[in-house]
């Protein structure tokens, strides 16, 4: 392995990092330099996560890095009791998704915020939340998620609360940050029981030997009540509108990728943590029905919104359910292990980068909308399409994706996630159904308050550039993974659905047996 | 056997009174207190989980004392997460600033433009 | 009331601010020997300048302390430390390369009871150095925009 493939896992958090830290120093020397840096540091960051993606890919079992070299102890045992970062296929996928997201979010802002001021800031936050999103993503270690679980919590709500001029803002700025400190502090108390019971931080150790006592049930709900909060699971969700709506739009967009690595701890905890150690029936029945009601009450709660960030919001909320049910029913029967299972598991997972793919194109369109028209209110926009064919072009596809409609890739991963949930109890897939179709709804309508109809009014701000081609990336990977699902499937969202169903001793594996 | 649970019950009791607070008080101040007061329980139950009876300080170089030590990692994870709860509770205080000015109160029931 | 306090806490702050700042340096110097370290004596440090903030109020140590200097030396403080973990990459990113090496705090350990030497620990000390020096600039700057956004409260 040659040395930067080697490096690459701890390069990718490092090198956001040093973007987050340096471009303030940067920033001082002109703003013209400060874009150059933060859209080098952005692209160094995908070509890591690039990087990352061909090593685990080309060797097909989970590679660790071990931080501060790997450690022999004088006795010779070769315990890990360094840091350790351990990337299997469900953290690269995760890595490509937030890679996705952030490159996109960041050259989006560049004409965000041309006119305000506070721009060094707001970089040096992105950045920090992108090193966050990805230090979760690649850890072996349940205390090193704590802290780069509260990093995102602390830089999220930092630029949720950016506008400082707007009291909206600031309410759901610090509703937010409540509600993750406390998450965060839950998952704490998870990980201070465990290291109680087994003298360990390492998900690997952990994981082979953990049992189904008392103290590793309590830490188990502690963790799934936490990890499900910070995803905006319903009942959890009460923050999730208020931040989607209120932060700047490429931050919603990034938003979305930070609930997902909660989602992905989640799903670690579940099935690398515990495995087969605790009932997976029973854990996956609770994930499906927090599914259900995630999916009811976040097409409900679109239905009647007139802000129409506040309405994308709810869409994203009802999106994670529809992960949750692929997921839950793939837990469910991990025990049997039957074919529809994994495809419910493949589903689940191939909907994440699906919905931060549309989902991030609809936020980021809606910034656009919400410049030209000066207002977030749906019922006083209108006519938009006449000065602003790109975004609207964008916005449409954004929203027949998130709807499930073909040939975008919410189809795609919707209609694996309706085959596998119908064989394994067929009312969840009706259930399913019914929801996208209400969102089709409720997205058309939005379409068609916005840019339909006569001009009313002309727009104050066009989108420069730069805003569109941010768009039309997203736009080109939802068409792309709309078209070839096969192909994605087959290569990035295998190996992931894999390394969450089956991988659980390779993934021990790769740390113990040495 | 008593004596020894009952930092943890102090713990578990802080923890409590923390989300009490959380749920029931109204004033944006008295949240910020109440999420201080779950994460010193946390920390609290983490340095009681690491003591060791009559254990010595855990510095490198005392190693070959035969007394038993303090674990360290659990300190370690106390001070990791007091940083983290100082950042926290300023960046939530700030916020609290923020409100303030654009509401002129602290009351949670008076701040509602963000409803439904 | 122009932001000072009375004259007896500036007289005590005087006295005391010297104090406090030796004892953090000692904290952060200490860190790899005994329990402390660099955001101990950062917090320690931090404190000083917090009560100099309260004491003469901003405006009184206007061009001293302000938060431009502050925030760029903060980011010096993180960056050292981004930087300490790049120099063992040879290895592994954190590798401890400066352990044993005879460098400045290079030196090998001693085991056994013995007053502490400062010349160990490799980069560990360094880094305690950094982020001593992101945490005591970081958190005065914390202390002195709150203020300064207190203060204008008042006034308005």
């Amino acid at each position: 392995m040659n040395p930067l493939s080697f490096h690459a896992p701890v390069l990718l958090i490092a090198i956001p990092l040093l973007g987050a830290f340096a471009v303030p120093l940067i920033g001082r020397l002109g703003a013209h330099l400060r874009r150059i840096f933060t859209g080098l540091i952005a692209l160094l960051t995908t070509a890591c996560a690039g990087l990352v993606a061909a090593t685990v890919f080309s060797a097909g079992t989970p590679i660790t890095y071990v931080l501060g070299g790997r450690l022999t102890l004088p006795s010779g045992m070769n315990f890990p009791i360094r840091i350790i970062l351990e990337v299997d296929g469900m953290s690269t996928f995760m890595v490509i998704l937030t890679a996705l997201i952030l490159v996109t979010a960041v050259f989006y802002s560049f004409s965000y915020w041309r006119r305000r001021s506070g721009g060094t800031m707001y970089d040096s936050l992105l950045f920090l939340l992108g090193a966050g999103i990805f230090g979760m993503e690649l850890t072996g270690d349940m205390f090193n998620f704590f802290v780069f679980l509260e990093i995102t919590s602390i830089a999220a709500c930092g630029l949720i609360g950016f506008r400082v001029w707007q009291g909206r803002s600031q309410e759901a700025a610090f509703k937010t940050m409540a509600l993750y400190t406390l998450s965060g502090l839950f998952v704490l108390l998870a990980i201070g029981l465990l290291y109680g019971k087994y003298d360990g931080l390492n998900i690997a150790y952990l994981a082979a030997h953990i049992g189904s006592g008392l103290v590793d049930r309590i830490a188990l709900g502690l963790l799934l009540v936490a990890l499900a909060m910070k995803a905006g699971v319903v009942p959890m969700h009460m923050w999730a509108p208020d931040a989607y709506g209120e932060a700047p739009a490429p931050i919603s967009a990034v938003l979305v990728a930070n609930s997902q690595a909660s989602l992905y701890g989640l799903f670690r905890v579940l099935f690398t943590l515990y495995g087969l150690a605790i009932s997976v029936t029973t854990l996956g029945w609770i994930m499906i029905v927090l599914a259900l009601l995630t999916i009811f009450i976040g097409v409900t709660m679109a239905l009647i919104q007139s802000d129409i960030k506040r309405l994308i919001a709810y869409g994203a909320v009802s999106q994670i359910g529809y992960m949750l049910l692929g997921v839950g029913v793939g837990l469910a029967t991990s025990a049997g292990q039957p074919d529809y299972g994994l495809v419910a598991m493949q589903g689940g997972i191939f909907h994440m980068i699906n919905d931060a793919a549309c989902v991030g194109l609809l936020f980021l369109a809606a910034g656009v909308i919400i410049r030209a028209a000066g207002t977030r209110n749906l019922n006083m926009m209108g006519g938009l399409a006449h000065d602003m064919r790109w975004t609207a072009m964008f916005f449409m596809i954004g929203a027949l994706a998130l709807a499930g409609i073909p040939p975008f890739n919410g189809f795609a991963s919707k209609l694996m996630i309706y085959e596998s949930t119908f064989r394994y109890s067929p009312i969840l897939a009706v259930i399913a159904i019914l929801g996208s179709i209400l969102l089709l709804a409720v997205f058309l309508k939005v379409f068609q308050a916005a840019f339909l109809g006569p001009r009313t009014i002309s727009p104050i701000e066009r989108p420069s550039r730069l805003m569109l081609a941010s768009m039309g990336v997203l736009a080109l990977v939802v068409i792309a993974f709309g078209l070839f699902p096969g192909f994605f499937v087959h290569t990035i969202v295998g190996p992931a659905a894999k390394a969450l169903w089956l991988g659980r001793d390779a993934y021990i594996g790769a740390v113990m047996g040495g | 056997m008593m004596i020894g649970n009952f930092p943890y019950i102090v713990a578990m009791l802080l923890v409590a009174i923390g989300i009490y607070a959380l749920l029931f008080k109204r004033n944006l101040i008295k949240l910020v207190i109440g999420i201080s007061l779950v994460e010193t329980g946390v920390n609290l139950f983490l340095v009681t989980l690491g003591y060791r009876t009559a254990g010595i300080a855990p510095i490198y170089t005392y190693a070959p004392n035969a007394k038993p030590m303090v674990l360290p990692t659990p300190q370690a994870l106390t001070l990791t997460s007091i940083v983290i709860g100082l950042a926290t509770t300023a960046l939530l205080l700030s916020f609290v600033v923020f409100i303030y000015r654009h509401y002129g109160t602290l009351n949670v029931r008076e701040i509602k433009e963000l409803r439904g | 009331m122009n932001g000072e306090m009375s004259v007896i806490v500036r007289t005590i702050t005087r006295f005391v601010y010297g104090l406090i700042v030796v004892f953090g340096f000692y904290v952060i110097m200490h860190g790899h020997l005994t329990p402390g370290g660099g955001f101990q004596g950062g917090a320690v440090v931090a404190t000083a300048f917090a009560l100099l903030i309260v004491a003469f109020g901003a405006a009184g140590l206007k061009g001293k302390l302000n938060d431009h200097l502050l925030q760029s030396l903060e980011e010096v403080g993180a960056l050292a430390f981004l930087v300490l973990g790049f120099i063992g990459i040879g290895t592994a990113f954190f590798y401890n390369i400066i352990a044993n090496s005879g460098a400045v705090f290079g030196s090998p350990t001693p085991i056994g009871p013995n007053p502490g030497f400062l010349n160990t620990g490799g980069t560990l000390p360094w880094m305690n150095w950094a982020v001593g020096l992101k945490v005591m600039t970081g958190l005065a700057s914390v202390v002195l925009v709150m203020l300064v956004g207190a203060r204008e409260e008042e006034e308005t």
